[in-house]
């Protein structure tokens, strides 16, 4: 593995690069833009839970209210994120492999979670899963709980990152086209083979991609998942809502420091995708110019 | 296709709860539990009292454990999720105007709750008070001085949070007495000091910490407990309380919501739970996190010190109860709206 | 339901040889039935419930028009800005190499794992008249958090990683082959970038800017933290369906977010057609 530095390509190609000042000017730009935008919060976030030093930092997480959240929330992911994976490889598949009537206001209904305030989000599970919703007296009935339990947690969460993996891939999807599934197919290939290795291996990281940060969002949503959850300590609330309790309880340093768990699993994902790059980074190249 | 869907849904629901379920997400480690739903400031209090709570149960009944859950949240938004199914066995909220929605809108419990226990089951209460940057550079004495041009106040949004709502009151009724009733002139007041209100928090807490994390205002008007809460927390070095000419008795009431207690089998613990709110040990303990307790005689004299003899009005006489303050002051396109319709 | 009775008939697709149409069409169809569908149009149902009359009288209430214009056009507005600010990032990750450039790539993504709270917290601590960068403004007179200017801040803050994330990948593909060709023929570097680069990324583009216009328009936990809240000023159309709620106004409610979500669709289904035309006559790629 120690020759792969060696395939790496080369970054940047003068034949076709833009001169070297402008490049500098644009990375400045841009990470000047980045710094202000995105870093300074996160340096926020950061200062303020080590305000009060490393001891106090850790002890965030020893707390038994907050050890309950992260289950609760990892649970949550298990269960939202495979399936939203699951929906976003099929629905990339239908929409981009195949022309069809409908297949815009497919598009869209598949894009409207995200345009969906978290606030209806959360309520429209109320309107039908709540004691005075439609099927509020069903339930009841046979003592089955969604909201404010459970299940509205992950109901809720499956909404809001509903669009995620499906929105990453079909941009991808759609430059790719059919060409080489078609192949295939002609040369005799089964569909699941033909999907297995040729659509899969090219839509790869897009599918990674699409995964981490519906795993983010998941792990992050707050506003739906406020509205279902009932807020019971220890029991309902999940790694967003614990940090409101603390924020609320003037425990500031708790509660950001609780808030760089969720901060580091977006920088920790990134970090993990671009090791596989690396480990990988001869296969992609391939990949790159067939 | 339109009716096999619900049906399939109610399939993947019912499975998903059995796995639930089956995984044990709860704390099935007490031999019962209690859920006690609550607004966003009585967080301390209600750790200190459900210790006492489960040592008390425990020595009264051979050893049996009990687990109170806690849920803390705006008061106004509790009270919906309690209506819309959050089993709570308990409520003890901001004001009894959300839990007579519980009773009205949920059917949860009779509509005459307050009656059942002492004081219009009102175990302890608070009230409004000022909070102001140390040494009170700007002299604020009273109400009156919160409409001097320029000044900042912050205040949370009545819509949103139960202690705005009683803040908003507690200004009304300081200006009805200062201008002898005149309808007209408590409403330019009211509206006069809402145009010194640069924002709006959503909750009673988030308004502390616009006031003393972010520096904004020259004065935060707030829950009494609250208040020394903040004082605790973000320095008496930095802030100190004033206390108005004239506040509002702030009850905030608790109920059992028979119907969830009787569908968990927690009908006795709650009952119990809530009569032991009166007792000397939890009036001692409200005293001493800065409430005002319906029982005095047991509370620590030093906590009582802290909390100054203040006029108080009752919302029942000033006015004539929680239904007709909300209908006129807060509903939609009431009192308060009308304070932001443009004056054109 | 127009949708379900879809695959039944084969005439509405163009034929293919690439299996799976069915499976995959009717999982995404169903999937969303139950998780997207149902959902809204119990929404839609009880914002019904009251009568086209009340629903109108709410709908063009001065004030909910005033927390919609605030809503929609903070949101227009970062998105314009992360349209401009997004490209340029994706194209400096995608081109360049510079030290630092990982960690800048991972950052990225955190609007998205950060909850909204959080991210409001920690917006109105940076621009508060006693952040640092609110103390900055402060300095030219300028006022940041609690005013309209704010909500435009954390919407950009919010939007940001839809459009990075949608432009990357695609540029990744784009073939340094035909840059090759361009510059061979002659073509100056704006000029081969301007019309033979970024044509392939526009349809990338659009869609991330229409994302994050989307989710903008919605968002409520961050900025409830740096707005205001201020009727009719800072006042956004989520805080309002939130005071309806708290009204016990459940049909009020629904009717400012069927309102919402009417204007979002139609934004949503215009853009992505226009790209299913633009594709149909420009060829697929």
């Amino acid at each position: 593995m120690a020759d792969l530095a060696f395939t790496l390509k080369p970054q940047a190609r003068s034949e076709i690069g833009e001169s070297r000042l402008l490049r500098f000017a644009l990375i400045i730009l841009a990470i000047s833009f980045l710094t202000v935008v995105l870093l300074l919060p996160l340096i926020i976030v950061f200062s303020e839970a080590l305000r009060k030093g490393a001891e106090v930092f850790f002890k965030a997480f020893t707390e038994p209210d907050t050890r309950a959240a992260l289950r609760l929330t990892l649970l949550v992911a298990v269960i939202a994120v495979p399936f939203n994976m699951v929906f976003g490889v099929a629905a990339s598949w239908a929409v981009t492999k195949f022309n069809f009537k409908g297949k815009s206001l497919l598009l869209t209904l598949i894009d409207l979670p995200f345009s969906i305030s978290p606030v209806i989000s959360g309520l429209v599970y109320v309107l039908l899963f709540g004691a005075q919703g439609w099927l509020g007296p069903w339930l009841k009935l046979h003592n089955i709980e969604i909201i404010f339990a459970v299940p509205g947690i992950v109901l809720a969460t499956v909404f809001v990152t509903f669009p995620f993996v499906a929105r990453e891939l079909i941009p991808l999807m759609q430059a790719q086209g059919t060409a080489e599934e078609e192949a295939a197919l002609t040369l005799g290939a089964s569909g699941w083979h033909t999907f297995a290795h040729v659509t899969l291996p090219n839509i790869k990281w897009a599918l990674l991609y699409g995964v981490l940060l519906c795993n983010a969002r998941a792990m992050g949503e707050f506003g739906a998942v406020s509205v279902v959850s009932g807020h019971i300590r220890g029991l309902t609330t999940t790694l967003p809502l614990q940090i409101e309790i603390l924020y609320n309880e003037y425990n500031f340093t708790a509660a950001f420091a609780v808030a760089t768990l969720l901060a580091g699993l977006a920088l920790f994902t990134l970090i993990l995708k671009s090791l596989l790059e690396w480990r990988f980074a001869d296969e992609l190249a391939a990949a790159n110019r067939p | 296709m339109s009716n096999s869907i619900p049906r399939r849904g109610l399939l993947v629901a019912v499975a998903a709860t059995a796995l639930f379920t089956s995984l044990g997400v709860s704390s099935a480690f007490a031999d019962k539990t209690l859920l006690n739903v609550s607004y966003d400031p009585t967080r301390e209090l209600y750790k200190a009292i459900n210790e006492a709570f489960a040592a008390d149960w425990k020595a009264k009944h051979n050893g049996e454990v009990v687990t109170v859950n806690q849920s803390h949240g705006g008061s106004g938004k509790q009270a919906r999720a309690v209506i819309d199914g959050l089993k709570a066995d308990v409520v003890t909220l901001a004001l009894a105007g959300d839990i007579d929605a519980i009773a009205t809108k949920g059917k949860l419990l009779p509509e005459d709750w307050a009656k059942r226990l002492p004081h219009n089951s009102v175990p302890y209460s608070s009230t409004i008070v000022f909070v102001v940057k140390k040494g009170n550079p700007k002299g604020i004495k009273d109400w009156g001085d919160l409409t001097q041009a320029g000044l900042q106040v912050i205040t949370p949004n009545p819509k949103t949070s139960g202690g705005a709502r009683w803040n908003y009151l507690a200004a009304w009724a300081w200006a009805s007495k200062a201008n002898g009733g005149d309808e007209a002139k408590v409403k330019e007041f009211i509206a006069d000091l809402y145009r010194n209100v640069p924002v709006l928090d959503t909750g009673a807490r988030g308004s502390t910490t616009t006031f003393a994390e972010r520096g904004i205002g020259d004065v935060l008007i707030s829950w009494e407990s609250d208040a020394f809460l903040a004082l605790d927390e973000f320095g008496a070095d930095k802030f100190e309380i004033v206390v108005p000419s004239l506040s509002i008795n702030a009850e905030t009431p608790v109920a059992v919501v028979d119907e969830n207690a009787k569908a968990n089998g927690n009908e006795e613990i709650a009952k119990a739970y809530l009569e032991f709110l009166y007792t000397p040990e939890v009036q001692k303990l409200a005293a001493h996190q800065h409430y005002r307790p319906s029982d005095p005689s047991a509370a620590d004299p030093a906590d009582l010190a802290k909390l100054p003899k203040v006029e108080l009005v009752n919302i029942d006489d000033a006015f004539g109860g929680w239904k007709k303050a909300q209908a006129t002051h807060f509903a939609d396109g009431a009192i308060f709206d009308q304070i932001y319709k443009p004056t054109n | 339901m127009a949708l379900s009775s879809l695959f039944h008939a084969k005439a509405f697709r163009q034929p293919s040889v690439l299996p799976g149409f069915g499976l995959t069409l009717g999982f995404v169809v169903t999937a969303l039935s139950l998780v997207v569908l149902l959902p809204l149009a119990a929404l839609m149902l009880k914002a019904f419930s009251i009568g086209p009359a009340a629903f109108f009288a709410i709908a063009t209430d001065a004030r909910v028009l005033a927390a919609l214009r605030l809503s929609f056009g903070a949101a227009f507005i970062a998105a314009l800005v992360n349209a401009v600010f997004g490209l340029l990032v994706a194209w400096v990750l995608v081109r360049y190499d510079f030290p630092g450039k990982r960690i800048i790539d991972a950052v990225v993504d955190l609007p998205f794992a950060l909850p909204t709270a959080v991210a409001g917290i920690a917006l109105s601590a940076i621009y508060a008249p006693n952040g640092v960068i609110g103390a900055l403004a402060g300095l030219f007179g300028l006022k940041l958090a609690y005013t309209p200017l704010g909500v435009v801040l954390a919407l950009i803050f919010i939007g940001l990683p839809f459009v990075v994330r949608t432009v990357q990948p695609v540029l990744e593909e784009v073939e340094r082959d035909i840059e090759e060709v361009s510059a061979l023929l002659g073509a100056s570097r704006l000029r081969t970038i301007f019309q033979v680069v970024l044509p392939n990324v526009y349809p990338a583009l659009i869609t991330g800017v229409a994302l994050a216009f989307a989710r903008g328009v919605g968002e409520y936990g961050s900025v409830i933290f740096i707005a205001g809240n201020i009727p009719r000023v800072s006042e956004i159309a989520p805080l309002l369906i939130v005071i309806k709620l708290e009204e016990f106004d459940y049909a009020g409610a629904t009717v400012i977010a069927t309102v919402m979500l009417l204007i979002s669709f139609a934004l949503l289904f215009i853009i992505n057609a226009l790209q299913a035309w633009q594709r149909k006559r420009f060829g697929n790629g």
